[in-house]
C-alpha cells in the first residue's frame, strides 16, 4: 500500500521536489544549529581548557549539546522516539500521553465550535435580525487576542468548579466557531437564484429549502472551514494549557521545557503538534473526499 | 370551471424600478389561455416573455392589472402546485442523480416512496430517459439534462406547464427531436402549455396559438391562431400552410420592430 503510494507519487513527479525541499530544510536546520550553538560550545571548551579541536569535532559537539539553543534534528528525533515508542502511553513521560490530552480538548472544542458555527450560520441566513445583530459580535469576538482571554476563561471556569478538558475545549471552541460560521453563511447563501426559484415553484418550506438545497450547496464551504477550524482548535487547546501551568498536554510540555531550558523537549512537542495538525487537517480532507464522492461530484 | 381559461390576464402590467428610469416589462397585457392549448410566446429580447411566465408562476408580482391561474391568484396556484416550470437552464441539483432530481418535487410534496418510484419511472419514460436513472447531471448531454428537467416538471402531474426557452441552448438537431417529443407528450397528456421561444419555426411547429410580443414597453402585438392539425409530423414544416403562418409571425415581429424606431 505504502509502496504503491510512493510509486504513484514518483510517477507523477511529485516525490522528487518534495524530497529536495525536505532535504534543503534539514540542511538549513543543521547549519543554523551549528551557528546558534557555537558560542556556548566555545565557552565550554574555554572552561575545560581545550584549545585544540578539529572542525568535525566542533560540529559534532555543537550538534549534541544537552541544552542547545537550537537542538539538531537527530536529537529531536531521538527524543520523540524515546518518549513515544519506548514509553508506555499512560506514563506522564510519554509524548503520546500528552498528545492525547491536547487532542481530546482539540476534538471536543472543534466539535462544539463546528456545531455552534453551523447553528449561528443557520440563524443568520434565515433571519435578517440575526444577520444584523450577530455578525458584528462574531467578528468582534475574533479581534480579542486569545492569549488575553484564555487565562480568564480557565480561571473563571475553575472558580465555578469546571476543570479538566472542558475549559481548554472552550478556548478551542472560541477560535473554531468563527471560520465555520463565516464559511457556512457563505455556503448556505451559495445556491443559485434559479435553484431557489425552482424550490419556490414547488412551494417548498424554508426547512425543505435548507435540507434539500442549502445544506448540500454548502458542503464545499463546510470542509474548507472545518480544515481551518480544526487546526486553530489545536492552537486553542495548546494555548489553554499555557497560562495555568497545566501539568499535562503539549502546551504543558512546551511550558515545562522552557522553565527548565529543555529545548529538545520543546522542539519535540512542537514537532508533535505540527504532525498532529497535519494529521487532523488531512483527516478532514479524507472526510471531504468521501462525502464529495457520495455526492457524485465529478472527479 | 372547464370552460374558464387556465390563465387569464387583464391589463396585466409589471414595471421594474431601475436606476436609469423604470422598465416597463409588461404593459397592459390581455390574454386568455384555455385548457389544452399550446401557446408560444415569441418576440425580441426584453419584450417580457420571461416576465409573463414568472408572473404566472408567482415568481414576480405584477404592478397593475389582474391575473388568475386556474381561477386563483398565482400565489394560491403555486401553493396548490398547479403548474410545472421548466427554466431556460436545466437547473438540476448536481449532487442528485437523474431519478433523485425528478424525485425532488415529489419529496417536497410529501409523496410516499413507492408512489414516487412509479412517477419517476413513468416520467423518465415519457422523456426517453429510461436507463439513465442513476446518472449524475454532468454525465448527461445538454439535451438529456433539459429532458431530465422537463421530466421533473412533469413528475407531479400538474396540468399546466410553463416552459421558458427550454431548448434555447441546444443545437438544431437535438431541438427538432425534442420538439417532436414535446408535441407527442402534449397530445398524450392534453396539458396546457405556455412556451417561450426565439425561434419562429419552433413556435409554428408546436403551437395552437402564437403570441407575438414587442419590447419597450413589453406588450402583445398579435395573437395568431394556428390552422395546423394537432398531429404534426416533422415534415409539416415544408408545407405552404406552415410557411403562411410563419410569414404572419414574421410580419408581426417586423411591425413591433418598426413601432420602436
Ligand atoms: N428583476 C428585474 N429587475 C429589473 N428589470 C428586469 C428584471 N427582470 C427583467 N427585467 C427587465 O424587464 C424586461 C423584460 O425582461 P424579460 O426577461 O421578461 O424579457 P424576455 O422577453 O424574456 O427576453 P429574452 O428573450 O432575452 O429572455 C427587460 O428589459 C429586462 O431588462
Ligand atoms: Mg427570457
Amino acid at each position: 500500500m505504502f509502496e504503491r503510494m510512493m510509486n504513484s507519487k514518483l510517477m507523477q513527479g511529485k516525490a522528487l521536489p518534495v524530497l529536495i525541499i525536505v532535504g534543503a530544510i534539514l540542511a538549513f536546520w543543521y547549519v543554523m544549529a551549528v551557528q546558534l550553538n557555537a558560542p556556548w560550545q566555545l565557552g565550554v571548551y574555554e572552561r575545560a581548557g581545550v584549545t585544540e579541536w578539529t572542525n568535525s569535532q566542533f560540529i559534532s559537539d555543537t550538534l549534541n549539546q544537552d541544552r542547545p539553543v537550537l537542538p539538531s534534528v537527530h536529537q529531536v528525533a531521538a527524543e520523540i522516539w524515546n518518549t513515544t515508542v519506548l514509553k508506555s502511553p499512560t506514563s506522564r513521560r510519554s509524548l503520546i500521553y500528552h498528545t492525547w490530552i491536547t487532542l481530546s480538548a482539540t476534538l471536543l472544542g472543534f466539535t462544539i465550535g463546528s456545531i455552534l458555527g453551523i447553528a449561528l450560520a443557520i440563524g443568520i441566513v434565515h433571519s435578517r435580525a440575526m444577520d444584523k445583530s450577530m455578525m458584528p459580535w462574531i467578528i468582534a469576538s475574533q479581534t480579542i487576542p486569545i492569549l488575553a482571554i484564555a487565562p480568564m476563561i480557565i480561571v473563571v471556569l475553575n472558580a465555578i468548579g469546571i476543570s479538566g478538558v472542558l475549559p481548554k475545549a472552550l478556548i478551542s471552541t472560541y477560535l473554531s466557531f468563527f471560520p465555520v460560521a463565516v464559511g457556512m453563511v457563505k455556503g448556505f447563501r451559495s445556491p443559485e437564484q434559479i435553484q431557489l426559484d425552482l424550490m419556490h415553484t414547488y412551494a417548498a418550506s424554508k426547512t425543505q429549502v435548507f435540507m434539500k438545497l442549502r445544506w448540500f450547496a454548502a458542503m464545499p464551504y463546510l470542509f474548507t472551514s472545518m480544515k481551518i477550524a480544526i487546526s486553530i482548535s489545536l492552537v486553542g487547546a495548546i494555548v489553554g494549557e499555557l497560562p495555568t501551568g497545566a501539568v499535562a498536554g503539549l502546551g504543558a510540555r512546551l511550558l515545562s521545557g522552557s522553565y527548565y531550558g529543555q529545548t529538545v523537549q520543546i522542539w519535540s512537542a512542537l514537532i508533535m503538534a505540527a504532525a498532529l495538525a497535519a494529521t487532523l487537517v488531512s483527516l478532514v480532507g479524507i472526510a471531504e473526499k468521501i462525502v464529495t464522492r457520495k455526492m457524485g461530484v465529478r472527479t | 370551471m372547464t370552460n374558464s381559461p387556465v390563465i387569464s390576464a387583464k391589463k396585466l402590467s409589471l414595471t421594474f424600478p431601475a436606476n436609469d428610469g423604470p422598465v416597463h416589462a409588461l404593459s397592459e397585457v390581455d390574454l386568455d389561455i384555455n385548457e389544452g392549448e399550446f401557446v408560444s410566446f415569441i418576440g425580441p429580447s426584453g419584450c417580457g416573455k420571461t416576465t409573463f411566465l414568472r408572473v404566472v408562476a408567482d415568481l414576480e408580482t405584477p404592478t397593475g392589472g389582474e391575473i388568475t391561474v386556474n381561477g386563483k391568484t398565482p400565489h394560491e396556484a403555486r401553493m396548490n402546485r398547479d403548474y410545472g416550470y421548466v427554466f431556460q437552464a436545466p437547473a438540476l441539483l448536481p449532487w442528485r442523480t437523474v431519478e433523485r432530481n425528478v424525485a425532488l418535487p415529489l419529496e417536497i410534496m410529501g409523496m410516499g416512496k413507492a408512489e414516487r418510484a412509479e412517477h419517476i419511472r413513468r416520467t423518465l419514460e415519457l422523456v426517453n430517459l429510461s436507463g439513465f436513472e442513476k446518472s449524475f447531471p454532468w454525465q448527461l448531454s445538454g439535451g438529456m439534462q433539459q429532458r431530465a428537467s422537463i421530466a421533473r416538471a412533469l413528475a407531479f402531474d400538474a396540468d399546466l406547464l410553463l416552459m421558458d426557452e427550454p431548448f434555447g441552448a441546444l443545437d438544431e438537431i437535438v431541438r427538432d427531436h425534442l420538439n417532436e417529443q414535446l408535441l407527442k407528450l402534449w397530445l398524450e397528456t392534453k396539458k396546457t402549455i405556455a412556451f417561450v421561444t426565439h425561434s419562429i419555426p419552433e413556435a409554428v411547429y408546436l403551437s395552437t396559438r402564437i403570441v407575438v410580443m414587442s419590447p419597450r414597453p413589453g406588450r402583445v402585438i398579435d395573437v395568431i391562431e394556428s390552422t395546423l392539425p394537432d398531429e404534426r409530423p416533422l415534415d409539416i414544416r415544408e408545407t405552404k400552410e406552415f410557411f403562411d403562418i410563419a410569414h404572419r409571425v414574421r410580419e408581426g415581429l417586423k411591425a413591433g420592430h418598426s413601432y420602436e424606431e
